[in-house]
């Protein structure tokens, strides 16, 4: 099939040809080019999708081999892509959503000196990020893993010159790599049980000779590993808010959209390995509500609107992994989806705000937005519906059906549905006291607002509002990739209306903390010990210096000098001293050696009286 | 024949410029090249008659040379061989290209020097006679001494003495251990014999054969480099020519680990197996050590000399795990590590030309003014970390892959180098060329012979990345007589 076969090379092309020509592209060939390459995979996503729909009905996917890779002793490792529903979800994301991202990043960077270089890394990384998806066998899915995470510190530090981007994009490198060791060493371990890297291979192997218990145990975890380093899950979440310091789009793109999501695509495509592992479904449950629960807390306490944010798609990514620990797979995925939606609108009107007001990111320094912007903002509030999934939004739809599964859910249970109803709670309280904060209240900013009206700014927001409304409803046939949900039956009929209460519950606490009671009174940011401390996300990076960098740096500085090379040199030593002492014995002076041969005799028949 | 004739071009061009002398030194660079290329193309059009003779090793010539002794001038080839001399000939470019515009003093000597050293590092992977093997083995290590003392940065005369001590000292119990074989041939057989093919016949009892093992695993080990004897590299590398410093991580260490696949491995199999728990650690310190000692260094070449030893540590491990896998994990990093870790160098070099010192600390923001040579840097280093699509990937991949099955918690530490080579990747690169740019130091981007080397290296990187069956191919079988059945058992 040439569609598929092409589907991830298209944004490679354009890479290409940006990356060669850079400066000599002027602003409207460079976006003609980047949105023809991601325009394409978009095309090719679609036609994919639909010959999977006529063909697919036993739910059965579509592959497609390029090359042999290479060979680990008997299994052939191919350059082959794999669709199934879940892929096709997956690649219709990243392609539809990532066109309309490119399309305002081709406007937010306009005026930016290396334009052409910009969008050459924003296609280069979806061509990864589709080779994740697509990839029949999980080293290619490793290869795609990489070079997203390549892509993310190129990104993330695209303005190099300021070195706070640059520590940013390092970190983020290296906290995910930490998570990618232990993915590869999940991989080496399956192949050693498995004999075999196929992902479809592996889960059909399942059904007849299924893994040890001990197995299944340790390569769930490996996997779970480097799950929660891309995805920012506890405790590997740490670099996500420091990730923003990169250019808009890209927080719109990688750290929301798509990247992000991919530790959920991993334990979604490998159900059937976690189904037999339940200690650590049960694991996956918790690192979900654990984070969901920090992040949120986290969220209450920034001042920068891309923090706030930032913590927000941590808590949402732990929503999906909550679903997964509960075995809701088709609930995590549809919310993946729908998240990608809402939080690229929120990330993309962030943007739109954030040119506006002339590159201010705090948001005690915005203020009554709504009236001067009414377009953006109300765009903005769609989204903020989606995210504390009010009625009628994408966002209500796939919240509801993952909360839905928990109670009755064998590795998951009441205590993970009280915390994710909390957890909904704090969702919507921080969610509206950015919005009270940001788009009500007195105009606060130094300089006069710029409104943004370039049709690339707003028709991407006016698309994504409209898929985060409506995009609950699109079909998916999820159902054809995952075993049936663990729970069969429901839980208490109450449940149902406290979990749809306790967000709208949590615009009303919101509406009293933070509100701007008068058109003068001024908001300002917290000061007490307990907002310092959730400012600073409760204290993890602090511990991780203390505990893992500050020792590392001192272990390696304190041996710069090699202590192996120490023992070497005392040798060379060694030698030169007793080379100087036998020298300085040599002089040449007859009665020097007449003394020293009567002294020597002299000691010799001491010697040999006593 | 085809060993012996590179072994005569390269002489021959050698001496040639040693004889055009300085009046026509402009001409120096290019009869290295022509030297080079005429090598290169015996080798291809060997390669091109010779398809499927790979699978086993070739004798090529056997002349008698000290009769009396038994030592014979024996060369032969198979796909390791092969491949590594290739590898040779392809960095012998590289080192010329790098040489042109850096080398101003006694250029025909210089050139002299590099064509000999190519040729004795030829001669290594080409000789079946032990004794041969010893002659070339210190054909070798002069003229890159000489490289080192003449050409070198500021403190050469100790990096060049100790990296001829480092190496004299331990080819010495080599040297003990060839002659002990050849006498124990001439006990089992009744003549005396440096052949290689005659000693896999040996049957050596036990204590003896660890010891005579050891002989030659610390040789290699020294050079490799493996810890603890890993010391003489950061120095060498650091203070040596920029070709001197490409021809040692690029080949030169290469001969450490082909003396122990070729050697250590099939002529003492049981010492081997015996001592496979130490060598499995020593690797796995190595990794680990070498990637720590990395991330601490301020200086360019010395940052990546030692991560060398921190990919070199793979071999040893994959070597040493006897896994086919893993062996097979182990031939791809000898070529990536090769390609690689010469760029690196290079690249080194070129900044060196530019800014005039090798402190990290004392650079940053070189992207604005030099946006490719940030490119290729950061395209290097991704290399040497591990991105799947370059070769190196696939050696660490595989090796890995392989060990894990015997040695999971050796593997698992092995592993952490992939965390290690990002950090001190990451610092590299960004060390030199992001961050506040110091001030108003503008560089000249790559230059057009730069570039072609750059582009060179990258794509063979590359194209082996994602074809690296194109190189695996050839060594379907010659995974080493080494116990492969009992060992592994039925676990392949």
């Amino acid at each position: 099939m040439t569609a598929l076969t092409l589907l991830p090379f298209f944004p490679l092309f354009s890479f290409l040809v940006l990356i060669v020509l850079s400066k000599r592209l002027s602003w409207h060939i460079a976006t003609a080019v980047a949105l023809t390459g991601i325009g394409l995979s978009f095309i090719a996503s679609i036609v994919v999708i639909q010959s999977l729909n006529v063909s697919a009905s036993s739910g059965e996917g579509l592959t497609q081999s390029l090359w042999t890779w290479f060979m680990l002793g008997e299994h052939e490792v191919r350059f082959a892509f794999y669709v199934d529903q879940l892929t096709a979800v997956m690649i219709a994301v990243v392609s539809g959503v990532g066109f309309l991202i490119h399309g305002f990043a081709a406007a937010y960077m306009r005026d930016d000196e290396n334009y052409s270089r910009f969008m050459a890394y924003m296609n280069l990384f979806i061509c990864a990020m589709l080779l994740l998806v697509l990839a029949e066998n999980l080293v290619l899915l490793y290869l795609g893993w990489e070079g997203v995470g390549l892509c993310s510190f190129l990104l993330i530090g695209f303005w190099y010159k300021d070195p706070d981007n640059a520590i940013a994009a390092r970190k983020a490198f290296i906290v995910t790599r930490i998570g990618d060791t232990l993915l590869a060493l999940g991989l080496f371990y399956l192949f050693m049980e498995t004999n075999t890297l196929n992902i479809q291979e592996i889960l059909a192997q399942q059904q007849t000779s299924p893994l040890s218990d001990e197995a299944a145990w340790w390569i769930a975890l490996l996997l779970l590993g480097g799950a929660v380093g891309k995805s920012a899950q506890l405790p590997l979440h740490t670099w996500l808010p420091d990730a923003m310091a990169g250019p808009t789009p890209v927080s719109a793109l990688i750290h929301a959209a798509t990247m992000v999501t991919a530790g959920v695509y991993l334990i979604a495509r490998m159900q059937g390995v976690y189904l037999l592992a339940p200690e650590i479904l049960n694991l996956v449950a918790w690192v979900g509500c654990l984070t969901l629960l920090i992040a949120g807390i986290a969220a209450l306490a920034q001042e920068d609107i891309k923090r706030v944010l930032a913590y927000s798609t941590m808590s949402q990514i732990g929503y999906m992994m909550l679903g997964l620990g509960a075995g809701a797979n088709v609930a995590a995925v549809t919310h993946l989806m729908t998240h990608a939606f809402f939080k690229a609108l929120l990330f993309l009107g962030a943007g739109a705000i954030i040119l506006a007001v002339h590159h201010q990111q705090n948001i005690f320094k915005m203020g009554g937005l709504l009236k001067r912007m009414p377009l953006i903002s109300i765009l903005f509030l769609i989204g903020i519906a989606a995210l504390i999934a009010f009625p009628g939004t994408s966002g209500f739809v796939s919240k509801e059906a993952i909360i839905a599964e928990l109670w009755q859910s064998k590795t998951a249970g009441p205590v993970f549905w009280w915390l994710a109803v909390v957890g909904a709670f704090i969702t919507s309280v921080y969610s509206f006291r950015l919005v009270f904060i940001t788009f009500f209240g007195p105009y606060r900013a130094e300089h006069e607002l710029l409104p943004q009206r370039h049709g690339l700014i707003v028709l991407p927001l006016v698309i994504l509002a409209l898929l985060a409304l409506g995009g609950g409803y699109i079909p998916t046939h999820l159902e054809q990739v995952f075993s049936a949900p663990v729970a069969s039956q429901h839980g208490p009929a109450w449940l149902h209306t406290v979990a749809i209460i306790a967000p709208l519950l949590g615009i009303g606490v919101a509406y009293l903390l933070y509100f701007p009671k008068t058109e003068s009174s001024p908001a300002v940011p917290g000061t007490s010990s307990v907002y310092r401390f959730s400012h600073n996300g409760l204290g993890f990076d602090s511990t991780y210096n203390a505990l893992v960098v500050k020792p590392f740096v001192w272990l390696a500085n304190i041996n710069r000098k090699d202590v192996i090379d120490l023992l070497v040199q005392l040798i060379s030593w060694n030698t030169f001293t007793w080379h100087s002492a036998m020298k300085a014995a040599q002089s040449g002076r007859l009665r020097w050696y007449a003394a020293t041969l009567g002294l020597g005799t002299a000691l010799l028949l001491l010697g040999v009286i006593l | 024949m085809i060993f012996t004739n590179i072994i005569a071009v390269l002489m021959v061009s050698a001496f040639i410029a040693l004889l055009v002398g300085k009046r026509f030194a402009r001409t120096l660079p290019y009869i290295a090249a022509i030297g080079v290329l005429i090598s290169f193309a015996l080798l291809a059009h060997f390669a091109s008659n010779h398809h499927d003779l790979f699978h086993q090793a070739m004798p090529l010539v056997s002349v008698p040379w000290i009769s009396s002794l038994g030592i014979e001038y024996a060369t032969f080839i198979d796909s390791l061989s092969f491949i590594l001399v290739a590898l040779t000939l392809i960095l012998a470019l590289v080192c010329i290209l790098v040489s042109v515009s850096e080398i101003s003093q006694y250029q025909n000597f210089y050139y002299f020097n590099l064509l000999a050293a190519l040729a004795g590092i030829v001669g290594v992977f080409a000789a079946a006679d032990l004794f041969l093997f010893f002659f070339f083995w210190e054909v070798m290590l002069l003229p890159m001494t000489a490289l080192i003392a003449i050409w070198g940065h500021e403190n050469r005369r100790y990096a060049a003495i100790k990296f001829f001590i480092f190496t004299q000292v331990s080819s010495l119990l080599m040297l003990v251990a060839i002659i002990v074989m050849a006498f124990i041939y001439q006990q089992q057989f009744g003549d005396i014999s440096f052949n290689y093919f005659d000693w896999q016949q040996l049957n050596i009892a036990m204590p003896l054969q660890y010891w005579l093992m050891l002989g030659f695993f610390v040789a290699f080990a020294v050079k490799l480099p493996s810890f603890p004897f890993h010391t003489w590299l950061p120095d060498a590398h650091t203070q040596a020519p920029t070709a001197g410093s490409v021809l040692l991580a690029g080949v030169l260490l290469k001969t450490g680990a082909y003396g122990l696949m070729r050697f250590v491995l099939p002529l003492f199999e049981q010492a081997a197996t015996h001592f496979a728990p130490v060598a499995i650690a020593l690797g796995v310190i190595s990794i680990v050590y070498g990637a720590v000692m990395a991330f601490a260094q301020t200086d360019f070449k010395r940052l990546v000399a030692y991560s060398s030893i921190s990919h070199m540590g793979f071999i040893t491990l994959a070597l040493f795990s006897f896994s086919p896998i893993a062996y097979h994990g182990a031939i791809v990093t000898l070529v990536a590590h090769g390609l690689s870790s010469a760029a690196l160098f290079a690249m080194a070099g070129m900044l060196y030309q530019r800014l005039h010192t090798r402190d990290l600390k004392k650079m940053g923001g070189l992207f604005a003014s030099a946006p490719r040579m940030g490119g290729m840097l950061l395209a290097f280093v991704a290399g040497a970390f591990g991105m799947p699509g370059l070769l190196n990937f696939v050696g660490e991949f595989m090796t890995l892959t392989g060990t894990f099955t015997h040695h999971p918690i050796a593997t698992a530490f092995a592993a952490t180098a992939m965390i290690g080579s990002a950090i001190y990747g990451m610092y590299l690169f960004q060390q030199s060329f992001q961050g506040k740019p110091q001030e108003n130091v503008k560089i000249p981007d790559l230059r057009a012979h730069e570039w072609l080397l750059c582009s060179l290296l990258f794509g063979l990187l590359l194209y082996l990345g994602l074809f690296p069956q194109a190189l695996l191919m050839h060594f379907d079988s010659i995974y080493p007589s080494v116990a492969d059945a009992q060992l592994i058992g039925g676990k392949l």
